[in-house]
């Protein structure tokens, strides 16, 4: 018989045995990260990513100044309705800047955790800053693009996202359904005739916006990108001024993106005084001064630099709460839910 | 990937030509595969590396340096550090129960194993935002205890070893059931210990498949993405992997950073493949003997 210790040794056999041992030892190590000094988490929709970069240096300093204390503001972007619905599944957010008053409404019907009459918080219904959608348009304009009608020509191709997915792509198709309730007088056969055929001269309906400024940048497909006015300018600053020209229409829609303080998560971290100073801040001159510079329009021009208000064309602006739309609650079931007049008069492949 | 129930046969018949194609098509056959390949596969691949270095080896440091991408790197490394060992506890104990004993609930057993695989991951993360969300069935719970698994770090965990589940247990299982039962024991009759017979016998038996299935797992520990995604809560320089870095830096038209953080993902499965190559190179005989055993 062949006693056991004569076993021949197998080094990887024990090499592994040993990372075994070493990887159960370790496991309840998951160690949660200290927090050192005040952490805010603004959860955001994505085209705010450089403003909020921008800002939050701004406020750290200014908070740092006031009260001596060392404030770090975190940033989580997304789309606006999953980011929404990120909060009400517990994402941590002491603020939300969100896009759309109606995705900070749903995270206060399905919690307790901010009023229902948060929007009357803050001035100017939270809006902070507001932007409009305007059109992006390849260098020299070869299509000769310069207000909406342009846009349902043969021939034109129109990089929109989809507005069933996202919120940005929602301000587009009223931006355009404004301007056809203008032109035609209200006449809505009119008005769903014109925005169909709109759609129609979309090759690719992305789901994003994001996703369609990097089809129509990028990837060269398409004669014009309907783009929030500052996405517009980021994209042209950031591939280059000689690759792509703005045009701005003659009316376009007044997108007001809200901002709103998490009260009860805030409350629960102890920095609910710092997370309303963070949004009281977004008023003050020298944040409207960033603003202005980020190209979103501030709800104070007085404040910001003359330079940056030279870039935002005059257009007419007509709100969502316009009766024409007759805001969120009503603009929301009406034209995007299923079967709705989205979906009646956009059938894709034809 | 062998399949569990058949081990592959070992008897094919020897003196028939494989087959009788004339070698002009043979040759057609070959090269239509590898152009498809190298279109589809090689070609991206190289664009990866030719874009994050397309500035220079400073340049692609200094693109990996930024916080946010080093807290990036660090989460994703810490995320397989934790989901590989817990897999492989799993992956052993599950291989060895199932390839060794006949108990009942077997088959179901197996059939579960394979259950992340044909699950979407975006699926297998939302049922952990259904689990552990603020709505969830436990998220109350955890609140009142102040315990944060979703859009924090045990989520993105919990997440990483679900879809990373049947790597190693699926390497493991055919290989320990062609092998039978007859080592163990012998082993035993010599009168070694459960731990002994383990750890000398059962484990160097199966080390080639479970190495192997340790660096596939890490690999798609480290690569996933649509899981982590919906239980990351995006939160910068926090909670955001690799995979999920990427996406941010291209969208942010920081090309290069996207695709210098890309390059190490790539990196990453060719290190895996090569390693596996050169595995089965220098040990074909040694592992051609455990599978034979």
């Amino acid at each position: 018989m062949v006693p056991l210790t004569t076993f021949r040794s197998r080094p990887i056999g024990r090499l592994v045995a040993g990372a075994l041992f070493a990887a159960m030892a370790s496991m309840p190590l998951v160690a949660v990260p200290a927090i050192a000094d005040t952490t805010l988490l603004n959860v955001s929709y994505d085209p705010t990513r450089e403003l909020y970069k921008a800002y939050d240096e701004a406020f750290s300093t200014y908070w740092k100044e006031k009260t001596g204390e060392t404030v770090t503001v975190e940033q989580s972007h997304g789309g606006s309705g999953a980011q929404a619905r990120a909060v009400i599944d517990g994402l941590d957010a002491d603020v939300v800047t969100l896009a759309l008053a109606a995705d900070i409404d749903a995270i206060a019907a399905r919690t307790d955790k901010l009023p229902k009459d948060w929007a009357t918080l803050l001035p100017d219904n939270s809006t902070p800053y507001t932007s409009t959608i305007v059109f992006l348009v390849r260098k020299g304009n070869p299509k000769g693009i310069k207000d909406w009608g342009d846009l349902v020509k043969d021939g034109v191709q129109v990089i929109t996202p989809n507005p069933k997915t996202s919120g940005g792509a929602r301000w587009n198709y009223l931006a355009a359904w404004a301007y056809a309730n203008e032109t035609f007088g209200g006449d809505e056969a009119k008005i769903r005739d014109f925005v169909g055929k709109l759609y129609r001269n979309v090759p690719v309906l992305d789901s994003g916006a994001r996703g369609s400024t990097t089809t129509f940048a990028q990837r060269g497909i398409g004669d014009v990108l309907l783009a929030w006015e500052n996405e517009a300018y980021l994209a042209q600053n950031e591939l280059g001024p000689d690759q792509f020209e703005i045009v701005t229409p003659s009316i376009s829609v007044k997108a007001e993106p809200p901002v709103a303080l998490i009260k009860g998560n805030a409350d629960a971290k102890g920095t609910t005084a710092v997370a309303q100073a963070y949004l009281d801040y977004l008023y003050s001159d020298a944040a409207q001064k960033i603003i202005a510079h980020n190209y979103y329009r501030p709800v104070k021009p007085e404040a910001a630099d003359p330079e940056d208000l030279k870039r935002f064309a005059a257009l007419k602006l007509v709100t969502v709460d316009d009766p024409q739309f007759g805001g969120w609650a009503k603009v929301q079931p009406a034209h995007f839910a299923d079967g709705a007049i989205f979906d009646q008069i956009y059938k894709p492949g034809q | 990937m062998t399949d569990i129930a058949a081990p592959a046969p070992h008897h094919a018949a020897r003196f028939q030509p494989a087959a009788t194609e004339r070698p002009a098509v043979r040759v057609l056959l070959t090269v239509v595969a590898l152009a498809f390949l190298g279109l589809f596969l090689v070609l991206p691949l190289v664009s990866v590396f030719y874009e994050a270095l397309s500035a220079g080896f400073g340049a692609f440091v200094k693109a990996l340096g930024g916080r946010e991408t080093a807290s990036a790197i660090e989460l994703t490394l810490l995320v397989a550090a934790i989901s590989v060992p817990a897999n492989l506890v799993f992956g052993l104990t599950a291989s060895w129960a199932i390839a060794k004993f006949e108990f009942r609930g077997k088959s179901l057993l197996i059939t579960l194993i394979d259950l992340p695989f044909s699950v979407s991951p975006v699926t297998a993360g939302l049922i952990y935002v259904l689990m552990f969300g603020a709505q969830g069935y436990l998220g109350p719970l955890l609140a009142e205890h102040g315990i944060k698994v979703i859009f924090a770090v045990p989520g993105i965990v919990l997440a990483t070893i679900f879809v990373t589940f049947p790597f190693i247990a699926r390497e493991l299982i055919p290989i320990m059931q062609a092998q039978g039962t007859q080592d163990e024991e012998a082993a035993l009759s010599l009168g070694a210990s459960g731990w002994q017979t383990f750890f000398r016998v059962t484990l160097p038996n199966v080390k080639w498949a479970l190495l192997y299935g340790v660096l596939l797992c890490n690999a798609r520990a480290m690569g996933e993405f649509g899981a982590v995604s919906v239980v990351s809560g995006h939160i910068r320089g926090k909670t955001n992997t690799m995979p999920l870095q990427v996406e941010i830096l291209y969208n942010e038209y920081m090309y290069r950073a996207a695709f210098a953080v890309a390059s190490l993902l790539a990196l990453l499965a060719l290190v895996t493949l090569i390693v596996k190559s050169i595995l089965e190179w220098r040990y074909a005989d040694e592992i051609a003997a455990t599978r034979r055993h």
